[in-house]
C-alpha cells in the first residue's frame, strides 16, 4: 500500500516556509537538521512499497532539502561553508537512513520468503531411475584399461568360430586328445564339425597375426562357451580376456614380468605372481599364473606361456625372427572375487536386486 | 597321481619338510592339488577277525558283529557295512581310541544292542576316501597286533598331483621321483628287480605273433608258477594301493597295479591254463566281432579295436582297455602268462572312448607309455611276487611291431637363453636335461648339442619341447622378469571408444545393463512374434539352450518377465551383444552382428524413441530416418524401423500385446533394438565446431493439423529446409487431437527459433522465413491453425 506517513513534511511547505529574500544562515542549518529529523523518522516506518517514492520525496529536486541547498548561493560568501555542511550533512543522513531501511526490508521479505519455503529435505517421494553396466562388463573394461596403460590395443573375433581358428591353428590337429579338454559346443552351419562356439578367446590369436605385422601387443576380451551344466562355478558361457604379443626377442622373463605388471596394476600393491609350468598345445613353454594375496594366500588366475613356434609358422610368423607370448584368464572370477559373489549363476539372472549393486 | 612320500624316496633320498617337497612338485610343473597326513595315528585300533554275523534284532540298517580280537576275546559291535564274511580280518577301533579324523569311540547302545567299539572303512582310517564299507585286511595278521605294526605303516604324506597331458613318464612314482630328484639335486635310482627263476623257460611254450604292428609296438609275456589266489600281496602294498585310490582285489591284480603306479607300465594277467599253446595273436577286431570282457558284459568291437587273440584265434583281451572274462584268474588258477604291451596311443584312446571303459591303464596307454620299459615291468611283477610264493620262469618272449623311433633333437644354448629370457652357459643347459634323463652330446655349433630323448619322454621331439624341459628344471622362478617396452601407444580403438560412450550414455539414462545367455529354446523366437530362423546347436546339453539367437528380444523379454514376476515392474534394461543370421558372412561363418536392445517395462513406445534419439545426438552419427512401419512382433500401430539410406539398421515402438500376453508380461514395454555394430561403422569421424551466435535470436510458434498418415518427421523436414540457416531450433511441443480438429487428423504445435550469426536479423527477415515455413508446411499436406 502506497501512502506518506501524516508526518512526512510537505516540499511545498518547506519551499513556501522560506521567504524569497535572503536567507539567514542559522535558520538554513536549523531548518536542514529539521527537514533532516522528520526525514528520518518517516523513512523508519516506511514499507517496501514506500520507499521509492519517499527516496524522490525526500531527496529529489524538488525536495526541501535540495531547495535549501539551491538557497546556499543567496548567503554571502563567508557563510555558505557553514551552511552548506549542514544541508550536506542533512542529505547524507537521509540519504544514509533510506539505504539501511531498504536494506533492512529486504533482508526481512527474504526471511519470509524463505520461511514461506522450506522444505524436509528427508521426505524424498521418488528417485531418479539409476543405471549401470553390469559387473563384468565393468571388470572387463577395468582390465582392458589396464593393458591399454601398459602399451595394448584391443582386439575382438567372432564369438561362433571356424574349427580351424579354434583348434587347428593352435596347434590342436584333428584327434589331438586335447582337444577333449575343451567341452566344445558345435553349430549346425557349413560342413558338420566346421562351425562352433569359441571354446577360448586364443583364436583371436591368430587372427591378429594373420591380419597385422609384428610387433604386437593385444588384449582380446570376450564371450566363450563350453558344453557345461551351470552351476555356482560353471556355466555355458563366459569371459576371459586373452593376452597376445609378438616382437623381437621376448622371452618367458618378459611374459612374468608382464604378469607381475598387470597383477600390481589391476589388484594393487602387496599382490604377486608366479609362473607353474602346464600344457597347452599352442604355447612352450606353457604355464599356470597364480597370484598371491597380501594374506598369503595363492588364487589360480590363468594360462600362458610362449606362443608355439608351429602357430607363429601357420600365421606367416618367422619363428627364427621373431617370438612371443600369450596369456588368458577368466574375467567373470575376478569379478566374483573382487565383489565377492559366490555363485556364478547370479551374473546371468537379470535380476534387478543383483543388477543395481553394481 | 596320487602318491606316497614313503614311495618316492624308494627312488631318491627327498629330504626336508615335505611342504617344500610340495612347493617343488608344483614348481615343476606337477602341481599338488592337496596335501595330506597318511595312515597317521591309529593307536587303539588292532586287527581282529570276525567271529559271527548276526542281525540286528530292531534295525534293517546295521547288523551285529562278533568279532574276535587277541587270545580269543570276543565283543560285540554294530555295524553299518556288510562287505565281510566270517573268518575276515578287519580293523577294530576299540573302545577308548581316537579314529584320525578326530572320531571318539566309546561303548554305546545302539537301537538297544551295545557296540563295543567300531570297524572302520579306509577312509575312516585315513587311508584314502573309500568309505564304501569295511577294509578287509590281508590275511596272515596277527589277531590284536596293532594295524600300523601290522601294516608296516609309519607317517607318511600322500601327494596328490595333477598331471598335464604331455607328461605320461609322471604317471608313475619313479617318474615324479626323477623330476623331484633332478630339482633337489640328489641322485634318483631305478632298482633293478631281483628275480630268481625256476622251472621250464617261458620260451618254450609261449608264442606272440603281432599281425598289425601299428597297433603293437612291443608285446612281453612271462610265466609265473604257484599262484594261489587266496594268498595275500605284503601289508605295505596293499596299504599303498588304497593310498592310491585302488581297492585291493586279489593278489596278481594287486601286484599288476601296484607295478603300474610305480613304473608307468600295465599289465595283464591270463590264466596260463586257458590260453591254449600259450600262444597270442595282436590284431584289429573284424567288425562285429564280440568278447565278453572281465566285467562280464559281451562288446561289440570294430575293426579299429585292438585285440589279444588265442590260437584259435578267438578274443581274449581287447588291446590296452580290458581283459576277456574267457582267461580270468580265480582261485583255481596256477600259473598265469603276463603280458605287457606297448600299444598305438591314439587306437586306445578311440576305443576306451567308444566303449566308456576309462581305466587307469587305458588313460596311460593313451598318454604313452615307456616303449622301453615292458620288461623291468614284467621282472618287478616277478621280485613283488615271489614273497606269496610265487615262482617266475625263465626267459621272456618279447615280439615288436612298429615302435616310434628314438628322437634325437639339435638344441642351441643361444636359443634356450633367447626364449627363456635366461644367461645360461652350454654346461648349465646340459645338466638341467641330464638330470631327467636325457643325454647330450657335442654337435658342431660352439653352443649347440644334439639331444637324445629319453624313452618315457614321447612330448619331447623339438628344440622347443627342450627348452621348456630346461625352463622347468631350472625354475620358471629363477627366470629374471622384464617388461618389454610396448613400441604402440596402447589404447582403445575409436569404434571401441564410442561402443564405450553408448554404454555409459544407456546407464546414465537409468538403464541396468542385462545380460541374457545367447541361447534360445525352440519356439521362443516364435513366442516373441519372429521367425523361427535361429542356427541350431549340433550337440546342444539341453533343449532349452539349442538355438543361437536372432535378437536380443527373447533374452530381454524374459528378463522384464522375471523381475516382474517378482514384484519389480518398470524395470529399464539394456543389452549388448551378438546375435546370428543363417545369411554367410566372412570365411564361411554365420553372420554374426553386434545389437543393442533396450527394454523400457511400463513405458510406451515414445520413451523408447527418446532412447534412440538420445543415441542418435550423442554421437557424431550420419543421419538415420525413423520410418512409421510394421515389425514382426511389436504392437501393430506403434512401431518403426530405423534406416540409413533405405537399408534398415534397427526397430522401435512398443512389444506387441500378444507377445506380452504370451510371455506373462503384466505391462507394456517399449522396445528398441538396432545394429550399434553398423552404426558405430557409420559414424562421422569428427564433428566441426560451430560457434554460437551473439546476435539475439527471434521465436515464433506455428500450429498445424496434419492427417494421421502423414508422420511428424515429413513435417519437420519441411520446416527445417525452409527455415535453412537461419533456423537455430525445432522444437515440437505440443501435440492434440480433438472434435472439433475431427477424425484421423492432429493438432501439432511447433516453436522455430531463427539466428543469425553475423547480424540481428529484422522484423522482415524473420516474418519472411515464418512464411516459408508456412508454405513449406501447406505442401507437406499440413493446415495452419488460426
Amino acid at each position: 500500500m502506497i501512502s506518506t506517513p501524516q508526518d512526512a513534511p510537505n516540499p511545498q511547505d518547506a519551499a513556501s516556509a522560506s521567504p524569497q529574500d535572503a536567507p539567514n544562515p542559522q535558520d538554513l542549518a536549523s531548518q536542514a537538521e529539521a527537514l533532516a529529523a522528520d526525514a528520518v523518522q518517516a523513512v523508519s516506518s516506511a514499507d517496501a512499497d514506500d520507499l521509492p517514492r519517499l527516496r524522490s520525496a525526500l531527496l529529489g529536486k524538488s525536495s526541501p532539502l535540495s531547495g535549501l541547498r539551491r538557497r546556499l548561493g543567496e548567503l554571502p560568501p563567508s557563510e555558505r561553508p557553514a551552511a552548506g555542511r549542514a544541508v550536506s550533512s542533512a542529505l547524507a543522513e537521509v540519504s544514509e537512513r533510506l539505504d539501511a531501511r531498504e536494506e533492512e526490508i529486504a533482508q526481512q521479505q527474504m526471511r519470509l520468503r524463505l520461511e514461506s519455503e522450506r522444505m524436509d529435505l528427508t521426505e524424498v517421494l521418488e528417485l531418479p531411475a539409476v543405471g549401470s553396466l553390469h559387473v563384468v562388463t565393468q571388470t572387463q573394461q577395468r582390465l582392458e584399461d589396464v593393458f591399454c596403460g601398459m602399451g595394448f590395443e584391443v582386439a575382438e573375433g567372432p564369438e561362433v568360430e571356424t574349427e580351424w581358428h579354434n583348434f587347428t591353428a593352435l596347434n590342436f590337429p584333428h584327434g589331438h586328445p586335447a582337444r577333449d579338454m575343451y567341452d566344445t559346443l558345435y553349430v549346425d552351419f557349413g560342413e558338420p564339425g566346421s562351425t562352433l562356439l569359441r571354446t577360448h578367446t586364443s583364436p583371436v590369436q591368430i587372427r591378429v597375426m594373420q591380419s597385422a605385422q609384428p610387433p604386437l601387443y593385444v588384449v582380446a576380451p570376450g564371450r566363450c562357451f563350453r558344453r557345461d551344466t551351470a552351476d555356482a562355478t560353471h556355466m555355458p558361457v563366459f569371459h576371459q580376456i586373452e593376452g597376445l604379443v609378438v616382437d623381437k626377442d621376448i622371452s618367458l622373463g618378459d611374459l612374468a614380468g608382464t604378469i607381475e605388471s598387470f597383477t600390481s596394476s589391476y589388484f594393487g600393491p602387496g599382490f604377486t605372481s608366479r609362473l607353474r609350468p602346464s600344457y597347452f598345445p599352442f604355447t612352450e613353454p606353457s604355464a599356470e599364473f597364480d597370484v598371491q594375496r597380501p594374506d598369503g594366500a595363492w588364487l589360480e588366475l590363468g594360462g600362458c606361456g610362449m606362443v608355439h613356434p608351429a602357430v607363429l609358422e601357420i600365421c606367416g610368423i618367422d619363428p627364427e625372427v621373431w617370438s612371443g607370448f600369450a596369456f588368458g584368464f577368466g574375467i567373470d572370477r575376478l569379478a566374483m572375487i573382487r565383489h565377492e559373489i559366490d555363485d556364478l549363476r547370479d551374473f546371468w539372472s537379470n535380476d534387478v536386486r543383483f543388477l543395481e549393486q553394481f | 597321481m596320487k602318491v606316497l612320500l614313503s614311495w618316492l624316496r624308494e627312488f631318491a633320498p627327498l629330504e626336508g619338510p615335505p611342504a617344500d617337497l610340495a612347493h617343488d612338485l608344483s614348481d615343476l610343473g606337477l602341481t599338488v592339488e592337496e596335501m595330506a597326513d597318511f595312515g597317521a595315528d591309529l593307536d587303539g585300533i588292532v586287527v581282529a577277525r570276525v567271529a559271527a554275523l548276526r542281525p540286528h534284532p530292531s534295525a534293517d540298517r546295521i547288523g551285529l558283529v562278533d568279532v574276535e580280537q587277541a587270545d580269543g576275546k570276543v565283543v560285540q559291535v554294530c555295524c553299518g557295512a556288510f562287505n565281510m564274511v566270517e573268518g575276515d580280518l578287519v580293523p577294530l577301533a576299540m573302545v577308548g581310541s581316537t579314529l584320525p579324523g578326530g572320531m571318539r569311540i566309546g561303548r554305546r547302545k545302539m537301537r538297544g544292542e551295545w557296540s563295543e567299539g567300531m570297524l572302520c572303512s579306509p577312509a575312516e582310517l585315513g587311508m584314502g576316501t573309500d568309505q564304501s564299507g569295511i577294509l578287509i585286511l590281508p590275511g596272515g595278521l596277527t589277531l590284536g597286533e596293532d594295524l600300523s605294526s601290522a601294516l608296516g605303516l609309519s607317517e607318511d604324506v600322500l601327494f596328490d598331483l595333477e598331471v598335464n597331458p604331455n607328461r605320461p613318464d609322471a604317471l608313475s612314482v619313479a617318474g615324479v621321483a626323477r623330476d623331484l630328484a633332478a630339482r633337489r639335486r640328489v641322485p634318483f635310482v631305478l632298482p633293478e628287480p631281483q628275480v630268481s627263476t625256476s622251472g621250464e623257460s617261458v620260451d618254450a611254450s609261449a608264442s606272440v605273433e603281432i599281425l598289425d604292428p601299428d597297433l603293437c609296438g612291443r608285446f612281453s609275456v612271462t610265466l609265473l608258477r604257484g599262484v594261489d589266489a587266496a594268498s595275500s600281496p605284503s601289508p605295505l602294498l596293499t596299504h599303498r594301493l588304497l593310498a592310491a585310490g585302488m581297492r585291493p582285489v586279489n593278489p596278481v591284480v594287486d601286484v599288476s597295479n601296484y607295478v603300474m603306479l610305480e613304473l608307468g607300465q600295465p599289465s595283464h594277467a591270463f590264466d596260463a591254463d586257458l590260453v591254449p599253446g600259450h600262444h597270442f595273436r595282436v590284431r584289429r577286431a573284424a567288425a562285429g566281432e564280440t568278447i565278453v570282457t572281465l566285467d562280464a558284459l559281451e562288446r561289440t568291437l570294430e575293426s579299429s579295436d585292438g585285440v589279444i587273440a588265442n590260437s584259435a584265434d578267438e578274443p581274449i583281451g581287447i588291446a590296452g582297455v580290458m581283459g576277456g572274462a574267457s582267461t580270468e584268474v580265480s582261485t583255481s588258477t596256477k600259473a598265469i602268462l603276463l603280458e605287457a604291451a606297448w600299444w598305438q596311443p591314439s587306437a586306445i584312446a578311440a576305443t576306451s572312448r567308444r566303449l566308456g571303459l576309462r581305466s587307469e591303464a587305458s588313460a596311460r596307454f593313451e598318454a604313452g607309455v615307456d616303449p622301453e620299459i615292458a620288461e623291468r615291468a614284467l621282472m618287478r611283477f616277478a621280485e613283488l611276487s615271489a614273497s606269496f610264493g610265487v615262482a617266475a620262469a625263465p626267459g621272456l618272449v618279447e615280439v615288436e611291431g612298429n615302435l616310434p623311433s628314438p628322437a634325437r633333437v639339435r638344441l642351441r644354448t643361444a636359443r634356450v637363453n633367447s626364449i627363456l629370457g635366461t644367461r645360461l652357459d652350454r654346461s648349465e643347459v646340459s645338466e638341467c636335461l641330464e638330470s631327467i634323463g636325457f643325454t647330450l652330446s657335442e654337435a658342431g655349433g660352439d653352443d649347440d648339442w644334439d639331444v637324445d630323448v629319453p624313452s618315457w619322454r614321447p612330448d619331447t621331439s623339438s628344440e622347443i619341447d627342450l627348452i621348456e624341459e630346461v625352463g622347468r628344471i631350472w625354475g620358471f622362478g629363477r627366470i629374471p622378469r622384464t617388461v618389454p617396452p610396448s613400441p604402440r601407444t596402447g589404447g582403445l580403438s575409436l569404434h571401441q571408444r564410442r561402443r564405450r560412450q553408448v554404454l555409459e550414455l544407456l546407464a546414465g539414462m537409468g538403464l541396468m545393463q542385462a545380460m541374457p545367455l545367447p541361447f534360445l529354446a525352440p519356439g521362443d523366437l516364435e513366442r516373441c512374434g519372429l521367425a523361427p530362423d535361429g542356427i541350431e546347436l549340433s550337440n546342444p546339453l539341453v533343449a532349452e539352450e539349442s538355438v543361437l539367437r536372432t535378437s536380443l528380444r527373447p533374452g530381454l523379454l524374459a528378463a522384464v518377465a522375471y523381475n516382474a514376476a517378482r514384484r519389480r515392474s518398470g524395470v529399464r534394461l539394456f543389452e549388448v551383444g551378438s546375435v546370428w543370421s543363417a545369411d554367410g558372412g566372412e570365411d564361411g561363418l554365420p553372420n554374426e552382428s553386434d545389437h543393442l536392445g533396450v527394454a523400457l517395462a511400463g513405458e510406451e513406445a515414445p520413451a523408447a524413441v527418446g532412447v534412440w534419439r538420445s543415441f542418435q545426438s550423442s554421437l557424431p552419427l550420419v543421419e538415420a530416418e525413423l520410418v512409421n512401419a510394421p515389425v514382426a512382433g511389436l504392437h501393430g500401430s506403434r512401431s518403426a524401423v530405423i534406416q540409413i539410406g533405405g537399408e534398415r539398421v534397427g526397430v522401435v515402438g512398443e512389444v506387441a500385446l500378444d507377445v506380452l500376453e504370451e510371455l506373462g508380461i503384466p505391462e507394456r514395454v517399449a522396445w528398441l533394438e538396432c545394429d550399434i555394430g553398423a552404426l558405430l561403422s557409420r559414424h562421422v569421424k569428427s564433428r566441426s565446431y560451430s560457434s554460437p551466435s551473439r546476435f539475439p535470436s527471434s521465436d515464433f510458434d506455428l500450429s498445424f493439423v496434419l492427417e494421421d498418415s502423414v508422420p511428424a518427421s515429413s513435417l519437420e523436414s519441411a520446416l527445417r529446409a525452409a527455415g535453412a540457416d537461419l533456423l537455430a531450433q525445432v522444437q515440437l511441443f505440443d501435440v492434440f487431437r480433438s472434435e472439433r480438429l475431427g477424425e484421423g487428423c492432429r493438432s501439432l504445435a511447433w516453436r522455430l527459433r531463427l539466428q543469425a550469426s553475423d547480424r540481428t536479423l529484422t522484423d522482415a527477415e524473420v516474418s519472411e522465413v515464418r512464411s516459408a515455413c508456412i508454405a513449406a508446411a501447406l505442401r507437406a499436406g499440413a493446415e495452419l491453425r488460426a
